[in-house]
């Protein structure tokens, strides 16, 4: 899933200054997992801005709504009737829901509530690691599972570098060397001898380096 | 025994029932303070009940610090239900920190918006 965390509050109240109706989005996916952008942080930063606002002796609006998701038409169409209301609407989705709110919503200020950070796993509540950098040509199949692109600091294709260090990463004792994760997990599975098998030359055409990209589904489109 | 009578108390089946979103409500809507008191650490009824009430405790003393309102006005004390003189302590305790402190500033700016 999408990982993100909470912007500070006080950043969202700066980004708020004038406006008199603001709407609190929230959305059910991710960010709630996350506990960042879901119900519970959506009233507790709506309750929190109205306090602000109240103590400034202003009367602002702040209504909270939360979205099934906010990555598809079919749930940003149902704040359709109400969105004119709102000054602005602070989106606790992450990246791609606030922009695809700015996209739907061109006349409304859309502003990000969340600091969108990485695709990644809850390894236990409070923990989030990163395991997917989407770089668009999966070699799990190959390094049993364990991705050398999102958890090699140099995304190292044939082997550890010469930092690696008691299984641990130069760049930080905390830092797991992915490919002392690789030989491990390949020898529990009784695939050691394809550790000497070397990796091509990867085509990063496919990832973020090689500019915004697509999915095109010809098959499912209506 | 007797408690200060500002104290307005809306009993709760175990601390852990208790939610961030009450306590800031609460003050939205003009409380000077909130006291959350639950049972002594070790000893809850339903595990950790009151565990979990203290971490909302001191995330809604965050939120109330950040705007403004003062994140000392809510407060989590720990007690066994037969400590009657121990409850009347604690209440006279938040009521003096909340004279204190004064009044809730959102009453302040309403009357003054008035």
């Amino acid at each position: 899933m999408i990982v993100a965390e909470k912007k500070p509050i006080e950043e969202i109240i700066e980004c708020l200054k004038d406006r008199k109706s603001v709407l609190v989005l929230g959305c059910n996916e991710c960010v709630t997992v996350c506990e960042a952008g879901g119900k519970k942080e959506v009233g507790v930063l709506a309750s929190a801005l109205r306090m602000h606002s109240l103590n400034q002796g202003q009367e602002v609006r702040i209504d909270e709504v939360t979205l099934e998701r906010q990555c598809d038409h079919e749930y940003l169409e149902e704040i359709r009737d109400v969105i004119d209301q709102y000054d602005a609407v602070v989106s606790l989705a992450c990246g791609v829901g606030v922009q695809f709110m700015a996209e739907t919503y061109g006349q409304t200020e859309i502003l990000p509530g969340v600091n969108t950070c990485f695709m990644g796993a809850t390894e236990k509540r409070g923990l989030w690691t990163e395991r997917c950098q989407g770089c668009g040509q999966c070699v799990l199949a190959v390094t049993g599972g364990i991705c050398p692109v999102a958890r090699c600091a140099k995304r190292l294709f044939n082997g550890p570098c010469g930092g690696s260090t008691s299984g641990k990463c130069e760049i930080s004792k905390e830092v797991d060397c992915a490919w002392q994760l690789i030989v491990d997990r390949l020898k529990a599975l009784g695939r050691l001898d394809e550790f000497e098998n070397l990796f091509p030359i990867k085509d990063w055409s496919t990832d973020r380096a090689g500019g915004p990209r697509k999915v095109v589904r010809e098959d499912v489109q209506q | 025994m007797q408690y200060p009578p500002s104290i307005n108390i809306v009993r709760v089946p175990c601390t852990g029932k208790v939610d961030v979103l009450h306590i800031l409500r609460a003050f939205e809507k003009g409380a000077d303070g909130v006291c959350v008191i639950g049972c002594l650490e070790g000893e809850c009824h339903f595990n950790k009940g009151n565990i979990m009430a203290r971490r909302r405790v001191v995330q809604a003393q965050s939120v109330l610090d950040t705007v403004g309102i003062g994140g000392q006005r809510a407060q989590m004390f720990n007690l066994s239900s037969s400590e009657a003189p121990q409850f009347v302590k604690y209440a006279q305790e938040i009521t003096a920190k909340i004279k204190e402190m004064g009044p809730n500033p959102i009453k302040l700016a309403k009357s003054r918006a008035a």
